[in-house]
């Protein structure tokens, strides 16, 4: 035993050159991606605390206030059945948010496990999942999702699926090539020469490696997700009257563009800025994560 | 070459096939019963199960796909459920609009992506690299049809440049030699309809490019970037070559391979967003009509749109393909 430790590093030491410590380092240092988390941190809070943090009920409309400016009294306005703005963008952020972050999770763990099969077994299972990852790739992925909407019929549960299927063969893809190079390496064939089973290797050996740019690839994977939510929303397909979405409420504004055009200043401009601060902390964690893609 | 195109002609037909197949099924599968929808709630079992044995719906699925297949192949669509028309002819009447929309589009998008972020290459870190990059990180941030309508509301109801919606204003088409207004009128001389029709053109062609443009500059200047280092650069301006011959022949030249990866590829993008564009401009397109299918339940015309679009996407990307090879010889294809 005493022999070992002459070999083992130092807790301390390990702990400094730690992977995730290191990480975390130069995520801190970089203040864009700083920034944007602070922005998401307090996004997520509004959308938990919305019955609490809206000044007014979403849902609550009085046709006289109908179609006001923004004034004291409702910072962003009055929609078409007077019903404030601001509340509804803020309920808004929980549908966002919650269609953004499941779409992804399942999107990321079909992705996953098809992918880690394909590329751990290889052959007939490869070839019959990756062609088929093919097809769906021959569609732009948001005519996919709407062709998906028709199938399904409208509503937010529906628009998670089916922004989540077209987003599956992304990470696929991804998972498979990573998981090719990885299985070639000795301690995966170590793992499999002392016997452990396939899906312990691919768990515990194996799909750890493939972490980094799956974390990467799924926070910018949001932001494409909520951008799809809301076009389905503006579209009439996704999440429906009078629940409120800020894709929804840009459909339904869009009639009143000529005498009231408050109505879709705001619930895009809260699109854009949650887009963007997630585009913002993936390119953060990208760069953290491996410093030498930065450019 | 001629081998490569012909392998890479050959196999899309295994994908269209799957295409077909994949949204067949999926309609198929999952959709309510046609039969039912065309005869409307107060049609009788009897009647609804006439209709089915009369539109082949109780024949076994392979028998129907194979009967769909033989009439994709053959340009039928079937009718519309609503109108009654053929899709086939709907589609083709509407084609001509989203290719027209998407070319001008991704023209744009490649003209001012490839300036911008050439300029912000040379200059780097400078105003104008900053604030470009700024607008790229704006660009590839807001959904289309957002932007889209901020532009109808300053442009059109604010300032009343331009015209809200449509692909030009009425009674003023051009005769139809190839169904881009803006081509035929050219062609025609009909000067009043080419001014209409690029007026109508200007706002959904700026919306659907905005992304496409943000994505394209930014891969020119971290390509630019990088070519710029290299060392024949480096000789280029020693032996005393002015800036702009070093820049466009020396660098943009070489840095060209990724810059039109990036070009087709978002071509095919746009080809997705251009439903949203068309659907925020009412422009009388493909994406459009398929919303309004969609809508309307009517599913022989999202078939026909979804099919017809995927196949214009596969072959768009098979055109950028086979373009790298003609670009750069170092390419080979065996």
């Amino acid at each position: 035993m005493s022999q070992a430790n002459v070999l083992t590093v130092p807790a301390a030491e390990a702990e400094r050159y730690s992977f995730w410590g290191d990480f975390w380092r130069r995520l801190r240092r970089n203040r864009i991606a700083l920034g944007s988390l602070v922005f998401l941190a307090g996004l997520a809070f509004v959308a938990v605390a919305a019955p609490l943090v809206a000044p007014y009920d979403p849902y609550y409309g009085e046709m006289p206030k109908a179609l006001q400016s923004p004034s004291a009294a409702h910072w962003l306005g009055t929609d078409e059945l007077g019903r404030d703005i601001l509340s509804r963008i803020i309920f808004g952020a929980q549908v966002s948010l919650k269609v953004g972050f499941l779409a992804v999770g399942i999107a990321v763990t079909c992705g996953i496990v098809l992918g880690a099969v394909a590329g751990y077994y290889g052959r007939w299972i490869d070839n019959l999942i990756m062609r088929f990852m093919d097809i769906m790739l021959a569609f732009p992925s948001l005519l996919l999702a709407i062709a998906f909407m028709a199938v399904l019929g409208k509503g937010v549960e529906n628009a998670i699926i089916a922004i989540a299927i077209v987003s599956i063969p992304e990470y696929a893809r991804i998972v498979r090539g990573s998981v090719l190079s990885i299985k070639e390496n000795d301690y995966v064939q170590a793992a499999r020469a002392i016997g452990n089973p396939d899906h312990a290797i691919i768990f515990r050996h194996v799909l750890p490696n493939v972490m980094g740019p799956i974390i990467v690839r799924s926070t910018l994977g949001v932001s494409t997700a909520i951008l799809e939510a809301a076009a389905l929303g503006f579209l009439g397909l996704g999440v429906q009257p009078p629940y409120a979405e800020w894709g929804t409420m840009l459909g339904s504004g869009r009639a009143y563009i000529f005498n009231a055009p408050h109505l879709v200043y705001f619930p895009g401009v809260a699109i854009t800025l949650t887009v963007m601060a997630f585009n913002l902390f993936g390119d953060g964690l990208r760069d953290a994560l491996d410093p030498r893609l930065r450019r | 070459m001629l081998k490569y195109i012909l392998k890479r002609l050959l196999m899309l037909f295994p994908v269209l096939l799957g295409v077909s197949l994949f949204v067949f099924l999926v309609l198929h599968l999952f959709t309510t019963d046609p039969a039912a929808l065309m005869l409307g709630q107060h049609a009788t079992t009897q009647q609804i199960e006439a209709l089915r044995e009369e539109l082949g719906l109780n024949d076994p699925i392979y028998v129907q796909f194979g009967r769909f297949i033989w009439d994709i192949v053959h340009g039928d669509f079937g009718r519309s459920l609503m109108t009654r028309t053929p899709v086939t002819e709907e589609l083709l009447k509407r084609f001509p609009a989203t290719v027209e929309l998407a070319l001008a589009a991704i023209f744009l998008a490649a003209l001012v992506g490839v300036t911008v972020g050439v300029i912000s290459a040379v200059k780097q870190y400078s105003f104008f690299d900053y604030l470009s990059m700024v607008g790229a990180l704006l660009g590839v941030s807001m959904p289309i049809f957002w932007l889209g309508l901020m532009l109808i509301i300053f442009f059109s109801v604010n300032l009343g440049w331009l015209p809200v919606a449509g692909r030009i204003d009425i009674g003023m088409e051009p005769s139809h030699i190839t169904g881009f207004y803006v081509l035929d009128s050219i062609l025609t001389g009909d000067w009043a309809a080419l001014k209409s029709a690029l007026a109508h053109l200007v706002l959904p062609a700026v919306a659907l490019a905005s992304y496409s443009t943000a994505i394209i500059a930014r891969m020119t200047r971290s390509t630019m970037l990088e070519v710029i280092r290299q060392d024949y650069i480096r000789t280029a301006r020693a032996k005393g070559l002015s800036e702009g011959l070093v820049v466009y022949k020396h660098a943009l030249r070489n840095a060209l391979i990724p810059i039109v990866t990036v070009i087709g590829l978002q071509l095919g993008i746009l080809l997705g967003g251009a439903v949203l564009t068309e659907t925020v401009f009412s422009w009388p397109g493909i994406g459009f009509f398929l919303v309004s299918g969609i809508l309307a339940a009517d599913y022989p015309v999202v078939q026909g749109a979804v099919i017809l679009w995927a196949t214009v996407f596969v072959i768009t990307n098979l055109a950028v393909d086979i373009l790298y090879a003609f670009l750069d010889p170092r390419i080979r294809y065996s």
